[in-house]
């Protein structure tokens, strides 16, 4: 047992533990938190591959920006517990032994007949100058149109979060 | 060494966990925060595959899906905020007509 693979389970064991966490708790915030302990585990995964830029991108936007924004809204709009109702109950009944089913299913076929070679720890020539090459060069197009995507996000948001006008009127 | 195959097993199981999410939970904002969870799953075997092909482009997709990612957390948290100020509740069950 070498020690890449003592790491790859250790980040593994944490992603798989705050996956499960997040569909055990019942209060959102929780979820929430056991969310970001996946998202920084898998940045640790990243790094053993040797996509650091990706690792980085994971922290900084994901268990970053994006989280920040879930827990911001979990507060604000004061999230108690959820109740079970009837249709909860027959989803945990069925929805818990179909998942279980359908990953051991999909990880033995993976594990039997993927045939796949190991990945060298830092596999990834994933320095930020080629990458940079392939986002600003390869990839202009789509990288611009991502842009457009996000104004129009912000101004969705914007316009969707905002007070309605006619009872920001009434308030007046 | 760890085979390309332990990356996808583990990448696989996130996308299970987000899956069984979408469907038991009944809290907007969970099942908002599963379909994260399943877009984590989605990218850790993009960078698996970028690795073990050497092939970059993999990484700048796994790029592209978090800015995805983010454009849709940002939507969709304002469109649950909106529904909450309607309906003052987040309870997927009693958010069942379109009609007010």
């Amino acid at each position: 047992m070498n020690f890449h693979l003592i790491l790859f389970l250790a980040f593994g064991a944490v992603c798989v533990g705050g996956a499960v966490n997040l569909l055990a708790q019942r209060h959102p915030i929780n979820s929430a938190l056991s969310l970001i302990a996946v998202m920084a585990a898998l940045a640790g995964e990243y790094l053993l591959l040797g996509a650091e830029f990706v690792a980085a991108v994971q922290v900084i936007v994901y268990a970053g920006a994006i989280m920040v924004l879930f827990v911001f809204v979990i507060m604000l709009l004061n999230a108690g517990e959820e109740e079970h109702t009837h249709g909860s109950r027959v989803a945990i009944l069925l929805g818990v032994p179909g998942m279980l089913t359908g990953s051991v299913l999909m990880a033995w076929v993976v594990l039997e007949h993927s045939g796949t070679e190991s990945v060298a720890i830092g596999a990834l020539p994933g320095h930020p100058t080629d990458i940079a090459q392939l986002l600003f060069h390869d990839f202009l197009l789509p990288f611009e149109v991502t842009s457009v995507l996000i104004l129009i996000a912000i101004m969705g948001a914007v316009v969707l979060a905002s007070k309605p006008e006619s009872s920001a009127r009434k308030a007046e | 060494m760890v085979p390309l195959s332990y990356y996808l097993v583990l990448s696989g199981f996130l996308f299970a966990c987000g899956v069984a999410g979408f469907l038991i939970k009944r809290n907007v904002i969970t099942i908002f925060m599963s379909i994260e969870l399943m877009l984590n799953g989605v990218n850790l075997s993009f960078v698996a595959f970028a690795a073990h092909w050497q092939a970059l482009a993999g990484q700048v997709f796994v790029f592209f899906v978090m800015v995805v990612a983010a454009a849709e957390a940002a939507v969709g948290l304002a469109i649950i905020i909106a529904v909450y100020r309607t309906r003052e509740t987040l309870n997927v069950d009693q958010v069942n007509l379109l009609k007010l």
